[in-house]
């Protein structure tokens, strides 16, 4: 029985608003939130709120059957909270039903894995307390933004305990390979590595409304047969996709809810396929082999490759004046300062300054907020220095009763922190005797 | 005495010096209360309308905003508007806009800036140059309908219009040169400009440069002896002394400032070298490159390669109120221009209290004392003076007082007085 591992990517960046050179250090609020809200709003309503509701009746149809796994950027939590609550209502719901498992990724959807072992670290950390504190599990595998992965930032992750991780099956890394086998990490096999299957993902996240595409129109039928002329001997299909394909690149009118609907009953039904997601996938599969990863891949572009975020100088320029201040960030105690940083840290702002000319590139530019490359560079950089007048400030020595608030604060937060890895630990111990 | 004005612009647009000074030499005039002037300008500046008005009623300047109305045929009125090329000095986020929009029939736009340069950069063809015999066209049919004893044509564009006057009147004509194609192109000249350029200097009964510099160009390159031609510098409209106050800064940083269009004829590159070695000195500074043009996307890049964007920002188009909180809050002003006739921003940023540097290679290094002088490829020499600035406030406040007493005895009536003895002679003759 071939595993159908489905895995929904959830995420929604926080714009800046246009922020000019006149505003650094006059004007420290960032954020365009007319626009974040609009968006926002826009796609939960089309998207996000239907096809919960239809995973949620499916999951009372046909019960532990259905397996669906999610990985939602922490950004995407925080404005879910800000501006669409009902949203996380219906993820929490969907959590109770135990067909759902959410895995991990950095909280701010940021590039820090090729950069920072340590900032790295406190995202994937941020990230994991949001996703228990939201639905009481905590993450065993792990996806990297937009799936970037190489065989060090696997030895990183397993560092931090995560059983697997998720990334694209690019041609240059697999060659004659199948993406239907479970991989392990080249240095640290501990580490198991899924990898994406982007001809069959990309059939429903991109291609299913093409009305010129030849295979229009996409049915659940042949799409199950055509996972039906799969080589004999593969194991698992790793469908990973973005969940906004559901409703609001296909509009609901293409039937793109039916499709799932129906392709997700026909699945759980069958007696070749079920259902699963990346730590069952895990679990009950045996590894064929390490994967060797020497440079990062991604899920983006023709390429899969980095060039979409560090391709020209301007990102690369921007990227490095963000991560130069990881020193100080460590040290940096402040809560308004960490979340504008988590903010800078978004992988969207570098996208935004792009220059690459591609048919993916179009996908994207419906989302971008700025009319040139340039512009979204000269906004970024603006906004950065005025970030790092304020960080400068905060991290040299100001007045002593200041710095005492400061600590009182820090350490309520500190013992919070605790008491919930207390409650963690104390979880996943308890699952740990069950079993 | 009566004088026929052929012009481009007027402010508001504060894109470039040839609106500005159109408005201050005009200006100048009303004060003399000795002429009266019949200022031309072409179609497209409807949003100009209200001030041109408001012109009239406070300086006694009869703006005749003429269109292109006169063609009798409705056809042909309307291939000209709808289909015209011409979308006269576009200011820049203008231009910018257009220049987005697809068009049926490439080009449809000219860039023009202060010297009235055109975007070559498109499949030019021949529509522009018959653009420019179309405004001839009307200027004669103006020449026909109006009464005057002179006619005075700014900058090439209008040089036919200008002869077309003079050819329906044989009213003298006096063409002023506020920038030449060799200013413009940086050597690779347009023969098509040239050609009409040098055919309105040779009509031309004189010739007013707004520098020795351009004189000497209008004399070397284009054989025109040099009796012929006279020199009117520019001048500043001064501004209320409460408003050069300094801007209470956000930024415990020093501030260089680099306004002006981002074009090859401005050396923007320059600045951005020089500012590269000051930053390794220094780094409680911060460069600003204000203004828009088609090198801003190399120079964004450039700034990115030398890294040193978290200190270098680029503030894209300025109005006419930024430019003023940008020069209050501005410590060093540069201006590294390649070829620049006159240069007009030095002056305002002078009446400011900042301290200037600018190259040799601008007509206004002739006039002013109180300024750094440097070449524009001498980025070393550059980066000493933004660094000695900046660093040593007796030197600064040298070129503070002693610039802001100079720029006071820059005043357009001065300019309007030489113009008119000009006229004068041109009328004696």
């Amino acid at each position: 029985m071939k595993s159908v591992c489905l895995l929904f990517q959830i995420h929604q960046p926080f714009r800046h608003r246009r922020y000019r050179f006149f505003d650094i250090g006059a004007d420290h609020y960032y954020y365009d939130d007319y626009t974040n809200d609009a968006v926002l709003t826009g796609i939960a309503a089309k998207s996000y709120l239907p096809a919960n509701q239809l995973l949620l009746k499916l999951a009372d149809k046909l019960g532990d059957k259905l397996k669906i796994s999610f990985s939602v950027s922490g950004v995407a939590l925080d404005q879910f909270e800000m501006y669409a609550p009902e949203v996380i209502e219906s993820f929490q719901q969907l959590a109770k039903t135990c067909c759902v498992e959410f895995i991990g990724e950095t909280y701010s959807h940021s590039l820090a894995s090729l950069k920072s072992n340590a900032i790295f670290r406190e995202q994937v950390q941020l990230h994991n307390n949001k996703i228990f504190s939201l639905f009481g599990q905590k993450p065993r595998v792990f996806r990297n933004t937009e799936m970037i992965y190489s065989d060090l930032i696997g030895v990183q992750v397993a560092e931090m305990g995560f059983d697997g991780m998720v990334t694209e099956g690019a041609k240059q890394v697999l060659g004659w390979k199948s993406p239907g086998f479970l991989y392990v990490n080249a240095i640290n096999p501990r580490l198991k590595v899924l990898m994406r299957n982007y001809k069959l993902s990309d059939d429903i996240a991109f291609r299913f409304s093409n009305k010129r595409w030849a295979e229009y129109p996409l049915t659940a039928d042949k799409y199950l047969k055509w996972l039906r002329n799969l080589p004999e001997q593969d194991e698992v299909v790793n469908l990973f996709l973005s969940y906004e394909a559901f409703g609001e690149r296909h509009a609901k009118e293409s039937g793109i809810f039916t499709f799932l609907e129906v392709f997700l009953e026909k699945i759980a039904q069958s007696t070749e396929f079920e259902l699963s997601t990346p730590s069952k996938v895990i679990k009950d599969l045996q590894p064929v082999s390490a994967v060797s990863v020497p440079h990062p891949i991604s899920w983006a572009d023709e390429e899969r490759d980095l060039t979409a975020w560090l391709g020209n100088e301007m990102q690369k320029e921007a990227y490095e004046k963000l991560y130069s201040l990881s020193d100080k960030i460590v040290e940096c105690t402040d809560n308004s300062l960490m979340k504008d940083w988590n903010c800078l840290q978004l992988s969207d702002h570098f996208f935004y300054m792009s220059t690459k000319v591609s048919t993916d590139g179009e996908v994207h530019k419906h989302f971008n907020p700025f009319g040139s490359p340039y512009e979204a560079f000269i906004n970024y950089m603006n906004v950065l220095s005025d970030f790092i007048l304020r960080l400068n400030r905060h991290t040299s020595p100001g007045n002593e009763t200041e710095e005492l608030k400061k600590r009182l604060a820090e350490k309520e937060l500190k013992i919070k922190e605790l008491e919930d890895n207390l409650l963690m630990l104390k979880k996943s111990q308890s699952n740990k005797t069950r079993k | 005495m009566k004088v026929l004005m052929f012009g481009w612009e007027f402010p508001p647009h504060i894109s470039g010096g040839l609106g500005t000074a159109c408005h201050g030499l005009t200006k100048g005039l009303a004060e003399l209360r000795q002429t009266d002037v019949i200022f031309v300008v072409p179609k497209a500046f409807g949003d100009e309308q209200k001030e041109t008005t408001q012109l009239i009623g406070a300086n006694q300047i009869a703006v005749s905003h003429k269109e292109y109305s006169f063609f009798e045929e409705r056809e042909t009125m309307e291939l000209v508007e709808v289909d015209s090329p011409l979308i006269p000095y576009v200011s820049e986020p203008e231009f910018w806009e257009l220049k987005s929009k697809r068009y049926s029939n490439q080009p449809r736009f000219v860039q023009t800036d202060e010297g009235l340069r055109v975007n070559f950069s498109g499949n030019y063809s021949g529509n522009l140059m018959s653009e420019i015999k179309k405004y001839a066209l009307v200027a004669g049919v103006i020449a026909a309908e109006n009464s005057f004893d002179i006619i005075h044509a700014h900058d090439w564009l209008t040089f036919q219009a200008g002869i077309a006057a003079k050819e329906v009147s044989g009213k003298p004509l006096v063409i002023h040169v506020h920038a030449t194609e060799f200013d413009r192109s940086g050597g690779n000249v347009n023969p098509r400009v040239y050609a009409i350029e040098r055919e309105g200097m040779e009509t031309a009964d004189h010739i007013i440069a707004v520098s020795e510099l351009t004189k000497n160009i209008i004399v070397e390159k284009y054989g025109i002896p040099p009796e012929k031609i006279s020199v009117v510098y520019n001048a500043v409209e001064p501004v209320d002394n409460l408003e050069t106050k300094p801007y209470a800064k956000a930024l415990n940083e020093k501030i260089v400032t680099f306004l002006g269009r981002i074009t090859m004829q401005k050396g923007p590159e320059y600045f951005i070298e020089a500012a590269a070695l000051v930053l390794r000195k220094m780094r409680n500074v911060r460069f600003v490159m204000a203004g828009s043009g088609d090198l801003l996307y190399p120079m964004i890049t450039r700034v990115a390669e030398l890294g040193i964007a978290d200190r270098f920002h680029f503030t894209g188009f300025l109005n006419a109120g930024d430019v003023h909180q940008m020069l209050r809050m501005t410590d060093v002003f540069v201006m590294p221009s390649v070829s620049e006739p006159f240069g007009i921003v030095p002056l305002e940023a002078m009446q400011f209290n900042v301290p200037v540097i600018i190259s040799h290679q601008s007509g206004v290094s002739e006039v002013i004392k109180h300024a750094v002088k440097i070449d524009f490829w001498d980025t070393l020499a550059m980066a000493d003076s933004i660094y000695g600035l900046l660093s040593y406030d007796a030197l600064s406040r040298h070129f503070k007082t002693g610039g802001k007493t100079e720029v006071e005895h820059f005043e357009w009536i001065h300019s309007a007085q030489k113009l008119v003895d000009v006229y004068r002679s041109v009328l004696n003759q």
